[in-house]
């Protein structure tokens, strides 16, 4: 007699396609996805107690590590949320120069996105073409800051350094030189018949879904979520800046993976205006900025707040309880992964093995954020 | 390698042998892909097109200990995922080489905490420290040429000890 | 616009004494809570506020060792109607349960889990309340302020917990 019973699979946590490590275990009904539980945690580093500890200048490094494919981007997270607390008055010309290292942020962390999501899916082609554009990208954060993926790029008021001529003559010519590389992408994979079987269809989440498992960013947008924090919240003089917010109803990985192209090249516009609202602009750094050094670490005011920003990923937000100390008392960060990751067993409910893997590139997850 | 490895004693004269061993291995060192954390970035993109790995012979990146000589523990070991970390060395065939990349993996790195285990080799036997944070390619590829230097040195003559 | 009332002022006038506290800093409004009206006050701003608050952003626990009650659980939600955010927090004492939020947003039950997994905060009917971030055999909950940082000090706390936990196991044997 053959009985059929169902199967329980370790996936990870060492895996080549779960982006890091991540363990998912599945219950399956053949090869078909029944019920399954992600397990996270093997990258927990105690980071939201580290801030405990540490002055608020000393705990920028840390916010490197979290999403470490954009550093920047995390960087000017936390700097809003003290800024915030602290009541200070950023400077125009440093608000620009924000503007334009997070939005070659936003790109470089897509392209590694599209990279190895098509890795994934056994497009190799496409990983090659995108991380040769990184390295352009990284190229300009060696120019501005001396370091490629552990930025440290603001400081609490503003910004360290100016944008010399190079840096900008640079970063115009690679606006110039990249919409054409993401026609490209788009031509080996968009209309791609083995891409769109791949990824059509599979992996729904409704939008009824999304808002209740508290989904954000492309993800959110992907399945008809209109939400931009960077259009309705705006920050950093985002509001100055005109750019298209894609949004698909479809819910599905291929609904997703066009949201990401369509914004890589409305960042690409972005850093473009920012570079020319540069012109005539002026101070990097905030009159009442607290100064670093042993003997003058500023004290924050009492209160407490949550400043959220539109990183690559999604919503990420840094929650601060400050006691009037020069340490916080509590941080606590929002981080966009660990949310968007915690409706991964409804999108692949009823899918097949295979699918997880396109699934889990599609929300984008990156475990040093997940796990803290 | 185990017909000939370890067999003979010292008096025996193996210097063309080993040297068609040695370069044998060290141009074809095969890594696994162990990323943890941000410095599995940098050696992506020390597989990517700039910096190519694979000119070293090092490209061939298998998914399965079984297949892999060389463990490149990049980024932050933590407590839980220190067994699993010597699970998977174990199950890597002799002979293996491990690097650990990025100064996390050498000592814990900025992370003196409860949850982060204080440096790989607490766990396995590590060949080549390369620090930064995150390094660069190029100082993996360094890293590389100074493990490749090292197997130079190695002989399948018995080891004493 | 200071005679526009905004969701403090709905609150108060809904749930009166229920609401210990309001304040407003940085742009960003507070309410305060009585735990025993957490769900039916949570409930309210997700679907009969004015502006609907139906998107949580965050749920986090706070210590504060030196005051009883112990701990703070601190809940952000947001409204996908006009994108105004609201904060609501309530006092929890160490073991005492709060009812958990995951049967109206489905993000709660995570972020319990790692109230629960770091600091200890215990919430009542949660579907599946168990470590989620750090290893499964690991003893007590780190981010209170009595847990050290250091990984040496923290090995060290660890074997003291276990020796505490296994003179309770003898006892409760022989």
């Amino acid at each position: 007699m053959v009985k059929v019973r169902e199967l329980t699979l370790n996936m990870g946590p060492h895996h080549p396609a779960t982006h890091g490590v991540l363990r998912i275990i599945l219950l399956l009904n053949g090869e078909t996805i029944e019920d399954s539980k992600p397990v996270i945690g093997y990258l927990h580093r105690g980071i939201e107690k580290i801030a405990e500890n540490l002055s608020y200048h000393q705990f920028m490094p840390y916010t490197d590590r979290l999403d470490y494919l954009a550093a920047p981007s995390n960087n000017l997270g936390y700097v809003l949320a003290v800024e915030k607390l602290a009541g200070l008055e950023i400077p125009k010309r440093a608000q620009y120069i924000r503007i334009i290292i997070t939005e070659l942020t936003r790109i470089a962390s897509h392209l590694v996105w599209i990279g190895t999501h098509a890795l994934d899916l056994a497009a190799m082609t496409v990983f090659l073409y995108c991380f040769r554009e990184r390295e352009m990208i990284l190229d300009l954060f060696e120019m501005y800051c001396g370091a490629r993926l552990t930025t440290n790029t603001f400081r609490i008021g503003g910004v360290p350094y100016d944008l010399k001529d190079d840096f900008i003559k640079k970063t115009l010519e690679f606006t110039d030189y990249f919409p054409p590389c993401v026609d490209d992408y788009e031509k080996l994979l968009t209309k791609n018949r083995i891409w769109m079987k791949r990824t059509k269809e599979v992996g729904f989440l409704s939008r009824e879904d999304a808002i209740n498992y508290g989904v954000s960013g492309p993800t959110a947008r992907g399945s008809g979520l209109d939400w931009d924090i960077r259009r309705d919240s705006p920050y950093s003089s985002y509001d100055e800046m005109k750019f298209h917010v894609p949004v698909y109803p479809e819910g599905d990985v291929y609904a997703r993976y066009l949201v990401r192209m369509e914004e890589m090249r409305q960042a690409n516009e972005i850093v473009k205006q920012a570079i020319k609202a540069l012109e005539g602009s002026e101070g990097l750094l905030a009159e009442n900025a607290p100064k670093k050094g042993l003997k003058k670490i500023k004290k924050a005011p009492e209160g407490e707040v949550y400043h959220a920003i539109e990183a690559p990923k999604g919503e990420l937000g840094f929650y601060i309880h400050s006691k009037g100390d020069s340490n916080p008392y509590r941080l606590k960060i929002r981080a966009p992964s660990f949310v968007n990751l915690s409706s991964i067993s409804t999108m692949i409910k009823g899918n097949l093995i295979a699918d997880v893997v396109a699934v889990i590139g599609s929300i984008d997850i990156v475990l040093g954020e997940i796990d803290r | 390698m185990g017909l000939i490895e370890n067999k003979y004693p010292d008096n025996i004269i193996t210097t063309s042998v080993d040297g068609l061993v040695n370069w044998a291995r060290k141009y074809s060192l095969w890594p696994m892909t162990f990323g943890l954390a941000c410095c599995a970035i940098e050696m992506m993109a020390s597989a990517a097109s700039r910096f190519d790995i694979d000119r070293f012979g090092a490209g061939v990146f298998r998914a399965s200990p079984r297949q892999s000589d060389l463990l490149i523990v990049s980024g932050t070991i933590t407590n839980k995922m220190a067994p699993v970390v010597k699970r998977l060395y174990d199950q890597i065939p002799e002979p293996k080489w491990v690097i650990a990349m990025g100064n996390c993996a050498i000592s814990g790195g900025p992370f003196d905490t409860y949850a982060v285990l204080q440096g790989a080799d607490k766990i396995i036997p590590v060949d080549i420290y390369l620090p930064g944070c995150a390094p660069n390619p190029e100082a993996l590829l360094h890293a590389l040429m100074t493990l490749q230097k090292k197997i130079e040195k190695d002989t399948i003559k018995k080891k004493i000890g | 616009m200071n005679n526009e009332k905004n969701v403090l002022d709905e609150l108060k006038g809904k749930f009166g004494e229920d609401i210990t506290e309001t304040s407003e800093f940085a742009g960003d409004l507070t309410a305060a809570v009585r735990p025993s009206k957490w769900v039916e006050i949570l409930n309210f701003l997700k679907i009969e506020s004015k502006d609907k608050y139906d998107y949580m952003s965050d749920l986090c626990g706070v210590d504060h060792n030196d005051r009883n009650p112990r701990f703070d659980v601190v809940v952000h939600l947001m409204s996908t109607g006009n994108f105004k955010r609201v904060r609501i927090k309530t006092q929890v004492e160490e073991d005492e349960e709060l009812d958990t939020l995951s049967e109206i947003w489905k993000t709660a039950n995570w972020h319990e889990r790692e109230a629960f997994d770091l600091l200890g905060i215990r919430f009542k009917d949660h579907p599946n309340l168990e470590r989620i971030l750090l290893p499964d055999d690991f003893l007590g909950h780190p981010l209170r302020k009595d847990y050290p940082l250091k990984a040496e000090e923290s090995a060290k706390k660890q074997e003291e917990l276990r020796a505490a936990l296994k003179g309770e196991k003898v006892e409760a044997d022989g």
